[in-house]
């Protein structure tokens, strides 16, 4: 379970990107946060894996207080929490396997990273995980020479090869076409309900919120200003939500595309 | 009632502003102060067209003292040759070694300490100041009259422009695989393997190239100084107005230089 207890952040320069901010997370829920742009849920995300350093208040993570851990305990923390990016942050020079590899260097011991020396366990791992998103035939090839929606999958199996409890989105599907939106989402939602991993995602479509979320959470402006269940949502929430009527642009449209690999893939890595 | 033109209300606009004179007029100024530095020079350094042109016929006769060059000679040189281009070999390579962990330490994006930034940065800064020929004579005392002088005075000599060239290339690479890492719980060395080193490697090494071509020609200057390489035996054999000889050795320099260049070139295609 995630805490977060009056969490507030300012940033310098008087920002003050959240307020009072207070929330719980249950295990295994696929939660999606919505706000306009410069509402505060990159900060909110954020201060759960402490990129972001909350100016006052608590967070917790499974009753453990990780507010003000440090260091090594910090690196811990970190280790189970995977994170997905708008831009994707992969090294695109490097090897799709060596970007997915990249997930365990929060538990290697940085004389085996060095040297490439990753046991022959995390290479199997990282291998499940990339066929989790169905891009087990990319593993050898350069990050840049994928499109934007496989360069996604590459960063959700680097995500997955942490082993995570938690995985945070920030804006996944913000650099990718409609149809690849759906494709990303979708195989979030596969890997929440497969693997039970909490799963937060930022979004800004309230069309990707309401088909993919079991929870949503509205930001203003720093300020929880909305959390329920997506089926309580409709298109006057989004409007308070937003603090404006909604417009074609809040929507990203496209459809599921037909794939026959929805099924779950192989559960080795994660069946214990 | 007063019609003014737009000419005369951006003249207006101008004047409200209520500048200085210099910050209205700064390109006046700036011709000013380049007329003056220019002017200076010229007087200073004795800038006479005339007594170049006059003085021009005496080159031709150095040259032509000069030929036909002394071929004999070569065999004896082939020698000091490749002693000017082991010391730059040397140079080079110690000189890049050791600016790795600098220029790591001296990027900003890498390294949050701010105290070890500076010490970096103040060492690359210092040492940058040092014109070539000036380390070669230092080295000379330390190290005794040889090559071992010339490669120590040119390892300080790359040290500072690979720093100062890669320094600039880290600090402009891609900051979404160092949040990666810091996100997955990445140690610092491991972060700078997988996310720093495969962004800056090319241009790096592009960079140890282009000193290695700027460090065959220094060394072959640095013999005049006692530092080792063919520099000594080119000025000995001017000294002693053996300008044949003299003739043998710059054309085999000139050959050398020009493969290396070549060479480093298509390497350095090959890299980016």
């Amino acid at each position: 379970m995630i805490r977060l207890e009056n969490v507030t952040k300012n940033f310098p320069g008087g920002v003050q990107a959240l307020k009072d901010v207070t929330i719980e997370i249950e295990d295994g829920d696929f939660v999606v946060i919505v706000g306009m742009s410069g509402a505060g849920k990159s900060t909110m995300l954020r201060c759960i894996n402490r990129l972001v350093e909350p100016t006052s208040g608590l967070i917790y993570i499974d009753g453990a207080d990780i507010t003000k851990v440090k260091g090594n305990d910090l690196r811990k923390v970190r280790a189970k929490i995977g994170m997905i990016f708008q831009t994707f942050n992969l090294v695109k020079r490097s090897s799709v396997l060596k970007n997915v590899l990249s997930g365990r260097l929060g538990r290697t011991p940085t004389w085996r990273a060095l040297l490439g020396l990753f046991p022959e366990s995390d290479i199997e791992l990282a291998i499940q995980c990339l066929d989790k998103v169905e891009i087990r035939d990319k593993a050898l090839v350069r990050a840049d020479q994928l499109s934007g929606g496989q360069q996604q999958r590459v960063s959700i199996a680097r995500a997955l090869c942490q082993e995570p409890d938690i995985i945070l989105a920030d804006e996944p599907v913000a650099s990718l076409d409609p149809p690849t939106s759906h494709v990303v989402m979708r195989d979030l939602k596969r890997i929440n309900r497969e693997l039970g991993i909490t799963t937060l995602v930022n979004l800004h479509f309230i069309d990707l919120a309401t088909e993919y979320a079991d929870r949503i959470i509205g930001l203003r402006e720093g300020e929880l200003v909305f959390d329920g269940p997506a089926s309580e949502v409709d298109e006057k929430t989004f409007a308070e939500i937003y603090g404006r009527p909604i417009r074609e642009d809040d929507l990203r449209g496209g459809v599921v595309e037909d794939s026959s690999t929805d099924e779950l893939a192989g559960s080795g890595a994660y069946s214990d | 009632m007063l019609t003014v033109t737009s000419r005369s209300t951006l003249a207006e606009m101008k004047a409200q502003q209520n500048k200085g004179l210099l910050a209205r007029h700064p390109w006046h100024f700036a011709l000013l102060v380049f007329a003056l530095v220019y002017g200076w020079s010229f007087m200073r350094l004795g800038v006479d067209p005339i007594m170049f042109l006059k003085g021009f016929p005496q080159m031709g006769g150095l040259l032509r003292r000069m030929w036909p060059p002394d071929w004999a000679y070569i065999p004896a040189m082939i020698g000091p040759l490749a002693e000017t281009a082991q010391m730059a070999l040397l140079g080079t390579t110690f000189g890049g070694i050791l600016a790795v962990p600098t220029v790591l330490m001296a990027a900003r994006n890498v390294n949050s300490n701010r105290g070890i930034y500076l010490a970096a940065r103040t060492v690359m800064n210092f040492i940058r100041t040092i014109p070539d020929i000036l380390l070669a004579a230092l080295f000379v005392p330390v190290l005794g009259v040889g090559p071992l002088a010339g490669a120590a005075a040119l390892t300080l000599f790359s040290f500072g422009i690979i720093c100062k060239l890669s320094s600039e290339s880290i600090e402009a690479i891609d900051p979404g695989p160092l949040e990666a890492m810091d996100a997955v719980g990445s140690g610092k060395l491991s972060q700078i393997a997988f996310a720093v080193v495969p962004q800056i490697l090319p241009q790096f090494t592009a960079h140890v190239l282009y000193v290695l071509e700027i460090n065959v020609r220094v060394a072959g200057i640095l013999g005049m100084v006692g530092a080792g390489g063919i520099g000594m035996w080119l000025n000995t054999s001017m000294a002693i107005f053996q300008y044949r000889k003299a003739a043998a050795i710059i054309l085999m320099f000139f050959v050398s230089v020009m493969l290396i260049d070549y060479a480093s070139r298509k390497l350095r295609e090959r890299l980016i």
